[in-house]
């Protein structure tokens, strides 16, 4: 047991260590200083500011992991978290703002709603291809990306937009939805922070997280608890004893990529709620892409997800700095993401074959002893 | 006691195949098939324009597709090896990126073989990953395509922006030559003028054969000498990998790993081989977009083009030429999306004949299973395009993600993806 916590531990903390190493070397070739280049970065990330924004990047990152994670917990690939939450994301902000104003808990409900049950519907056609036509989830999810971003939101989004300067006003950035009246809003946390801490300037702590941490119980509860996560698990480590043992695979398959794609609709909701109050171009792009990295390096635990969530927003947000000061270019930190991810897998894949060949020896010498030679 | 008298083995020789079954008079007849469909389209459509048979049209379309000719001739190199290359799209982008500075320092055709030693790199990190390691090949793909846009701007901010470029994209930049053919197109010999058949023929205006004037035209004239190095890839790819014995072990690597090893084929080195060289294709695309299509780096400029490799290397069945029917034919879609929006409209009536065409198929070869959908999709586009002047200029774009995912849905029986693709594979598996 104090083994196994220890593989888990020392696998992501020695792809931490050898991304900061390779990194270093970067900033170093191209003529950067980084050691005031880290120094600084930790001097801005450690504000209370700088902290509040890693969370509200964390939160959505989070959530996107996690649907990642339900995939992957039955060996299912959803790249499509991506299009399912901009689709999601879009749909819920056109159906927002266009009812209301109302109450408010009302309001937010049917926009959390709408976008859980849109992210459901696009992720349920990867799954309805895989059952029916045994389309593999990966080819299907990536064209359905592709379809949902540059197909169905542009077209929608160009059709909808507000203030419809119709073609033309497509060629600018300022195309976007009508806003969400405020009753749609997700009020901030900032007076329970300041409650403990001081006054906090220009920015807010979405109330956002609640929903993710509400996402991660229930994601926690329904792999451990239930019969549907024990089904999940089951076909994920063996697929023909899961299916020998009673578990229906194409339902399974099903019900995770709808559960999947509900999931990812919730990805965009904090930005929209919290901060935007409209759809538009600026709109966040590639969390989905991000929520896969989030997942690996979380192992997709729901605990282990929220501490790579974090450690990777906390990146993305204490790095603008580097640009501010003129140290370097904040592209460092995405290249240092690529490499926590990719020496986090390789350092779990040889965790794992090492965890194999000792399972391996281990049930050797048990056979040995039973039957003396 | 009886014996049976031993019959002679029936010695009837096979039946000669129908001459429709050669494959060369089959293609020949399916590209007749789809020029007249396009001359009877651009007859019917009406079009202000004659783009969908015009040479301009097919001489641009013939460029846009060597991006994702050369992303799927990648992946196909890759996954013939057994390794599933989502990374194509990130080497695509590193590809880009080195195209251009590459271009900037030595000139377009270093730059170019600058673009593929970037991507080749990222070709390398898959291997590496993946051969070496052990790792998923979709989670170390994804690491590829999170990272190259990271790597391609902080050198764009390093190195870009103090030769007046910025940290998204790169000075503008020249691309190498282009030359129509003498006679057909009306190229020049040796600083002679030569006479212009085809466009002679083109501006007749007479149906059908005008439009095949125009296309053929459109596939000589003024073509850069780096698409017909590309496209002349392709006969190179299915020599090198259906005849050579460099082939035959790769592709083993990808059928059955555990079999290819126990003949003494050295499977990582291989798939090592297949993924770097994969990598490289995918990263002279890239190069070619930037230097070539669009003249700067810029980020963002790929749209997803790696993607589109993939998905055309399915369309393609994992085979070289079906590769390149499918890069023109998407290049083609893109075409129309940049030069006409309105030509764009004519695609539905293509896809209709070409519907009523595969429904007519199923008809005489009875095979009645699935007629039904064929004729319900054929009205409903029929209905689309009387109904409407124009389609959304989204479509364009997102024709090859539907094709992709129409082919696997309803042709499922007719793909053969390489038999070992994406499992693992640990030297000494039984």
């Amino acid at each position: 047991m104090v083994k196994r916590i220890g593989y888990a531990v020392a696998a992501p903390l020695a792809a931490l260590i050898l991304a900061f190493v390779v990194s270093s070397a970067v900033l170093l070739l191209s003529g950067s200083n980084p050691l005031t280049a880290w120094s600084n970065m930790w001097e801005f990330g450690t504000r209370l500011e700088t902290i509040l924004l890693a969370i509200n990047r964390a939160s959505a990152l989070y959530i996107s992991a996690i649907a990642v994670a339900i995939g992957f917990r039955m060996n299912l690939f959803n790249i499509g978290v991506e299009g399912q939450y901009i689709l999601a994301a879009f749909m819920a902000a056109a159906v927002g703002s266009q009812i209301g104003p109302m109450n408010p808990i009302l309001h937010v409900a049917i926009i959390l709603l709408t976008a859980v049950a849109v992210g459901a519907a696009w992720s349920g056609l990867a799954g309805l291809m895989k059952v029916t036509r045994n389309v593999h989830e990966v080819i299907s999810t990536i064209m359905l990306n592709a379809i949902a971003v540059a197909g169905v939101v542009s077209f929608l989004l160009a059709k909808w937009s507000a203030g419809s300067a119709g073609a033309s006003a497509s060629q600018t950035l300022d195309v976007a939805l009508d806003p969400i009246p405020e009753s749609g809003w997700l009020p901030s946390l900032n007076p329970l922070v300041e409650f403990f801490t001081r006054d906090i300037k220009r920015i807010d702590l979405f109330s956002f997280v609640l929903v993710a941490v509400a996402v991660g119980i229930l994601y926690h509860f329904l792999i451990n608890k239930t019969r549907l996560g024990f089904d999940l698990r089951a076909t994920g480590a063996n697929p023909m004893a899961a299916e020998a043992s009673g578990v229906n695979p194409r339902k399974t398959i099903l019900l995770a990529m709808v559960l999947s794609g509900a999931v990812a609709g919730l990805v965009g909701l904090g930005d929209l709620l919290g901060d935007a109050h409209a759809y538009n171009l600026r709109f966040f792009q590639g969390l989905g892409f991000s929520g896969i990295a989030v997942a690996l390096l979380g192992r997709n635990n729901a605990i282990g997800v929220a501490f790579a969530a974090f450690a990777i927003g906390w990146l993305e947000r204490s790095s603008g700095v580097l640009e501010v000061r003129g140290d370097a270019s904040r592209e460092i930190v995405t290249i240092m993401i690529g490499i926590i991810i990719l020496a986090a897998v390789i350092a779990y894949a040889l965790v794992e074959r090492r965890r194999a060949a000792d399972e391996a020896r281990a049930a050797a010498a048990a056979t040995e002893r039973e039957v003396p030679a | 006691m009886t014996t049976v008298a031993e019959r002679p083995a029936a010695t009837v020789p096979p039946a000669e195949p129908p001459f429709w079954h050669k494959r060369w008079i089959r293609y020949s007849i399916y590209a007749f098939s789809l020029a007249l469909a396009l001359s009877v389209t651009q007859e019917f459509a009406k079009l202000s324009t004659s783009d969908l048979t015009s040479s301009g049209t097919w001489s641009i379309a013939l460029g846009w597709s060597v991006p994702i000719l050369l992303a799927g001739m990648g992946g196909i190199f890759s996954e013939r090896s057994g390794i599933v290359n989502i990374g194509l799209e990130g080497m695509m982008i590193l590809g880009t990126w080195c195209g251009a500075y590459g271009t900037l320092l030595w000139g377009p055709w270093w730059g170019l073989a600058f673009a593929a030693l970037g991507g080749a790199l990222g070709g390398l990190v898959l291997a590496v990953a993946t051969v070496t390691f052990g790792v998923d090949h979709i989670v170390a793909g994804v690491a590829i395509n999170l990272m190259a846009p990271g790597v391609a701007r902080f050198l764009s901010d390093l190195l870009f922006t103090p030769r007046g470029g910025s940290i998204t994209q790169s000075p503008p930049i020249s691309g190498v030559g282009s030359f129509s053919l003498p006679f057909l197109a009306g190229g020049t010999l040796f600083g002679w003028q030569s006479p212009d058949i085809l466009g002679a023929i083109e501006d007749w205006d007479l149906f059908f054969i005008s439009d095949i004037g125009g296309i053929l035209r459109g596939f000589v004239s003024d073509m850069s000498w780096f698409t017909l190095l590309a496209y002349l890839l392709v006969p190179l790819a299915v020599w090198l990998l259906w005849r050579t014995a460099f082939g035959l072990r790769l592709r083993s690597c990808g059928e059955h790993p555990i079999a290819a090893n126990s003949l003494g084929v050295n499977v990582y080195k291989y798939k090592y081989y297949g993924v770097f060289i994969g990598g490289a294709l995918a990263g002279l695309g890239g190069g070619f977009l930037s230097v070539q299509l669009s003249g700067l780096y810029k980020e963002g400029q790929t749209l997803g083009k790696g993607f589109i490799g993939l998905a055309t290397m399915i369309f393609g069945n994992w085979q070289p030429v079906g590769t390149a029917l499918g890069a023109l034919l998407f290049g083609f879609t893109e075409t129309l999306r940049l030069r006409d929006p309105n030509a764009a409209h004519g695609l539905l009536l293509l896809i209709t004949i070409g519907l009523a065409v595969i429904a007519f198929r199923k008809l005489i070869l009875r095979q009645l299973e699935g007629l039904i959908y064929v004729v319900l999709a054929g009205i409903g586009m029929a209905f689309w395009y009387f109904s409407t002047d124009s389609v959304p200029n989204q479509l364009p774009r997102i024709t090859p993600h539907i094709a992709v995912l129409v082919v696997l849905l309803f042709q499922t029986q007719h793909l053969r993806p390489p038999a070992a693709e994406g499992q693992p594979y640990r030297k000494g598996d039984t």
